[in-house]
């Protein structure tokens, strides 16, 4: 790629939220440029939906900085708004009003030309197969169409930037697919997307992530790149006895963590050369069946929980 | 798994709501000791499914037995049999640990001389030894969801529905919940648990994938994968990822091709034998950059798979 | 402020107050309820008072004496007693609350002394209208006496003069029939649009936190005051729809005389309307439960229009205290100014006091309500 960088389109320093004595967001510091899907990741509780609603000027932090398209947007949030558009965990739809109504709705709220917005919404609704729709009352919609609404509405204004707020939770993977592609082409027009998920697997979809827990930003890289780092590796071992697997081996050194599966159990282990040779001689002497002991890529749960782990101990 | 009968059966179960149909007919059964799981999304109809295993409603046609009981005739009876954790948290946010778990164990009609030691084990296992008199509300999540499984089986029953139980719950206290299921399992206890969480299928025995109302796929997680993609799955690496995908979908032997992050992914014939020849095709139209690797499918994928695949064979009928 | 914005508020709202059943329950079902209910349930005027009777004596005198209770329609006469015990047990269950027992040896005395004893017998359990049945029992026997009097005098060859040294004429003037309804109907016309007002404005921001969408407005330009104008403005109208069809209620079907100007009455309907929807936005500002907010909306509207605004409990009578309390109800005023308008046919100029309470208590209401609404969580 040619030229320089895109821009940056969102940006945060140190933005800290407290509750009374709970700190919900800790000092969260985050760069996202046009272009670039950014995933916000982490467990219910972690501090998502706190960070996207000052990033959305929505909530006032307690400190830190939000720049959204070069505005400040602790400065001016109502200019701030006009560049952004958000859609938090329930979607913000009229339930009483029809699919029209509703995108109707959010144009005149910020305020888009009558043609500009209804050429918009033809194509938006086309796109998500709702075209046939559009008389329907909103919450008589499903759970992947009404989020696929939603979506509409947040884009009728065509924002250079989104914040999407756990947008797929529940929602079933035909829609979640068909969601995604929509964001991929609205990446490929440079909007810049910042998406909050609980759902570790969606980390994967993102260009670069942060994994959030308690508050506190743990690591922050493309997907790739987090595999690549992460803490040690996983071996998988496939036997018919997952639970005498654990207990022969969880007690072992170099092995952080056991955890059983369907075919057997996944151990985390710091090094997969040193531990593999252990692994298979431990089971042998116990009289343990295992039919395979091989490397596995984690998963991006595997490597979340392995971020998490490498903060509370030291390696032994 | 052992050739024992199975603990539940379900055959062509339909419930309806009015015009709404939640359940389309469906069937399947559960070994003793099996752990299976019900993956869906939200309105699959996996909540109506387990109410009506555990008697609380009444199947607008077919016929379930849960320990040989029949649900429609005998509801009282299968309840006496079974433990159930809800979706919504059940326990009582303004008692203690202990006051929660005796509560439960009354209600459950747990012996009076067996009551001392099974409130010491579900309180181990919860892993809450020495704070038995914390008000509940000040638990975290994950403690509460173990708490809320102690509960459940204070009265050793051998079959246990699970509605949910891994919602909003941390992925470390997950583990730890799933680490307690297979415990279960292996002393013989027929869980079956629904979640929409599509990776928690790995975790069991054998998974039933539900949408709409109807089983789409039953089948242990390798199964699954291996028989719904139709193809092998490829993974595109490119600067130009949508040039790419043009060339990709004019490939003769290419099912699927779709934008997955900074990748693409491929779904393709076996034997058009791209996992050899992409790269090579991609370069002769202008992409020579192309990095292409074999990746395994994850269950979503077959779910996608299937869902398309039933529902397009569907519209041929 | 953006036009464009406020008619999308308004025109969403309207469209979710026609298609959402409760509020539209409440828009109408509520005010033609309370109406009847209140119209004919409240009736302040005693009349029919059940009365038993026993004579003693069974003469011509006692029985026209007796006839003049049957005759009065401010009594009711239900029974003749035969003994004390029956008389006993009729006050005590209730299903007479007067007793009229002519002594044998009634005309006698007449005859004798000039002087017949009648006892009348009272249940003053409620001891208002304990007063008013013995007062009217003593006016039918006075009455009834000055005739036996006027007769003998006649039958002496006397010339009947029954005049007394000082005679009072009253005159009622506004509500000549003293019909309890003419004043009370147009109270419950104020009560009837505090109440809904308030419920229908108390429910739509709180529906809104609940639904989840108040999160996205906020995210976006939209201005408090465009809100609060968009909101307002279908409830308004509402409102209006309702106190039209209570007053034509009033007029047509109580036929409470209606004396003043219209365009006055309107007026000040629009002003205390403003006052009740702006309390009830504020309330649903504040807190963020559909029920809860209905709750307190109610509570607020219903109690002290009902007590302390003189729509049915005269101000006048209340303690020194309570009377101070009732300059801060708002519908004070305008119970004031409807009872006004409609039976004095008073003119702006001489209702100009309460107009401009009504007035001031509108725009500090307006000013609060508006203000209350942060574009900021937490």
């Amino acid at each position: 790629m040619s030229g320089a960088p895109p821009a940056v389109a969102i940006e945060a320093g140190r933005l800290s939220k407290r509750f009374g004595a709970k700190t919900a967001v800790d000092k969260l510091g985050l760069t996202v440029r046009q272009g670039e899907i950014f995933g916000l990741v982490g467990p219910d509780g972690a501090g998502k939906t706190t960070a996207m609603r000052m990033l959305a000027s929505v909530m006032l932090p307690d400190e830190g900085t939000v720049t959204i398209d070069g505005v400040d947007a602790l400065a001016q949030p109502e200019r701030a708004k006009r560049h952004l558009s958000y859609m938090p965990q329930r979607f913000g739809l009229y339930e009483d009003l029809t699919v029209d109504e509703n995108i109707r709705f959010y144009a005149d709220v910020f305020e888009v030309p009558s043609d500009a917005w209804r050429a918009r919404a033809d194509a938006l609704l086309a796109m998500s197969g709702m075209a046939q729709f559009r008389q329907r009352l909103a919450g008589k919609l499903s759970g992947g169409m009404k989020q696929k609404l939603g979506l509409a509405c947040s884009l009728v204004h065509t924002p250079r930037v989104l914040l999407l707020d756990e947008p797929t939770t529940g929602v079933d993977p035909v829609s979640r697919r068909e969601f995604w592609q929509i964001l991929y082409s609205l990446r490929a027009e440079g909007v810049a997307i910042l998406i909050a998920t609980a759902y570790l697997d969606e980390a994967e979809r993102c260009d670069r992530l942060a994994f959030m827990n308690e508050g506190i930003m743990l690591e922050c890289d493309s997907p790739d790149a987090l595999k690549a780092h992460m803490p040690g590796a996983i071996l998988d071992v496939i036997s018919t006895d997952p639970h005498a697997v654990r207990d022969a081996v969880a007690s072992l050194p170099g092995v952080r963590d056991v955890l059983i599966v369907g075919t057997g159990a996944h151990v985390h282990v710091d090094d997969a050369k040193q531990a593999l040779p252990r692994i298979m001689e431990k089971l042998g002497a116990s009289g343990i069946a295992a039919s395979g002991v091989s490397e596995t890529p984690p998963s991006m749960e595997d490597v979340f929980l392995a971020f998490v782990r490498g903060r509370g101990k030291p390696a032994p | 798994m052992t050739t024992a009968s199975p603990q539940i059966v379900a055959q062509a179960l339909v419930k309806r709501f009015g015009a709404f149909e939640a359940l389309g007919g469906v069937s399947f059964e559960v070994a003793p000791g099996e752990v299976m799981g019900f993956l869906g999304p939200n309105g699959a109809g996996k909540s109506t499914l387990i109410r009506i295993l555990c008697g609380l409603l009444r199947p607008s046609s077919g016929r379930a037995l849960v320990a040989g009981i029949d649900v429609a005739k005998d509801p009282e009876g299968v309840r006496k049999r079974i433990g159930y954790m809800s979706q919504k948290f059940s326990l009582y946010n303004d008692l203690s640990v202990i006051e929660n778990l005796r509560f439960f164990g009354g209600i459950y009609g747990v012996p009076r001389q067996d009551m001392e030691a099974r409130l010491r084990f579900a309180v181990d296992m919860a892993g809450l030894a020495g704070q038995e008199d914390s008000l509940v509300a000040t638990l975290a999540g994950g403690w509460k969801q173990r708490l809320a499984l102690g509960a459940a089986i204070l009265h050793r029953p051998t079959i246990l529905f699970l509605d949910e139980p891994t919602s909003g719950v941390d992925p470390q206290s997950r583990r730890r919940f799933w680490n307690l299921i297979h415990t279960l399992g292996a002393e013989g206890v027929s869980v079956l648990v629904s979640t929409h969480y599509m990776d928690e299928a790995e975790y069991c025995n054998r998974i039933a994938l539900i949408n709409r109302g109807r089983l789409v796929a039953l089948g242990t997680p390798a199964e699954l994968k291996q028989r719904s993609l139709g193809g092998e799955l490829l993974e595109v690496r490119c600067r130009n990822l949508g040039a790419a995908i043009e060339a990709l979908r004019r490939a003769p032997g290419v099912r699927d091709a779709a934008v997955f992050g900074s990748t693409v992914h491929v779904v393709a014939d076996p034997a058009a034998n791209y996992r050899a020849g992409l790269a090579h095709y991609l370069a002769g139209h202008g992409i020579a950059d192309a990095g292409v690797r074999p990746i395994a499918p994850t269950l979503e994928d077959s779910f996608v798979s299937l869902v398309q695949a039933s529902s397009s064979a569907a519209e041929a009928r | 402020m953006r036009l464009r914005r406020v008619r999308a508020i308004t025109v969403k709202e309207s469209l979710q107050i026609v298609r959402d059943p409760r509020s539209l329950m409440i828009a109408l079902l509520i005010p033609l309820m309370q109406m009847f209910m209140l119209g004919y349930g409240i009736n302040l005027d005693i009349m029919h008072i059940p009365v038993c009777v026993m004579d003693r004596e069974a003469s011509q005198d006692s029985q026209g004496l007796l006839h003049r209770f049957a005759a009065s329609r401010y009594f009711d006469v239900r029974r003749a007693a035969g003994s004390e015990a029956d008389i006993r047990r009729e006050l005590d269950s209730g299903d007479c609350s007067v007793a009229v027992v002519i002594p044998a040896g009634f005309s006698q005395g007449i005859g004798d002394t000039g002087a017949g004893e009648v006892q009348v017998l009272v249940d003053g359990t409620d001891s208002n209208t304990a007063n008013i049945s013995a007062s009217y029992a003593r006016a039918v026997i006075s009455a009834y006496s000055a005739d036996m009097q006027s007769a003998a005098l006649r039958r002496k060859g006397a010339v009947a003069t029954t005049a007394t040294p000082v005679d009072t004429q009253a005159r009622v003037w506004f509500n000549e029939e003293l019909e309890s309804r003419n004043f009370i109907v147009p109270g419950i016309v104020a009560m009837v649009m505090a109440i809904v007002g308030a419920q229908l404005t108390a429910l739509t921001i709180a529906r809104e936190w609940e639904r989840g969408t108040m999160e996205l407005l906020m995210s976006t330009p939209v201005e408090p005051m465009e809100l609060m104008l968009g909101k307002l403005l279908p409830y308004f109208v509402v409102g209006m729809v309702d106190a039209a069809i209570c007053l034509a209620l009033a007029v047509f079907w109580f036929h409470v005389p209606f004396r003043g100007t219209l365009g006055l009455l309107l007026f000040t309907t629009s002003l205390f309307l403003l006052v009740v929807l702006c309390i009830g936005y504020y309330i649903s500002v504040a807190i963020r439960s559909q029920v809860a907010a209905s709750q307190i909306a109610l509570l607020l509207t219903m109690l002290p229009t009902t007590l302390l605004s003189g729509f049915a409990f005269p101000i006048e009578q209340m303690p020194a205290f309570v009377r101070g309390v009732t300059y801060l109800v708002s519908a004070r005023y305008y119970v004031t100014i409807v009872k006004a308008v409609f039976l004095k046919g008073t003119g702006a100029a001489g209702l100009a006091v309460p107009i401009l309470c009504l007035a001031v208590y509108a725009a500090a209401v307006t000013l609060l309500a508006s203000r209350a609404f942060r574009k900021t969580l937490g």
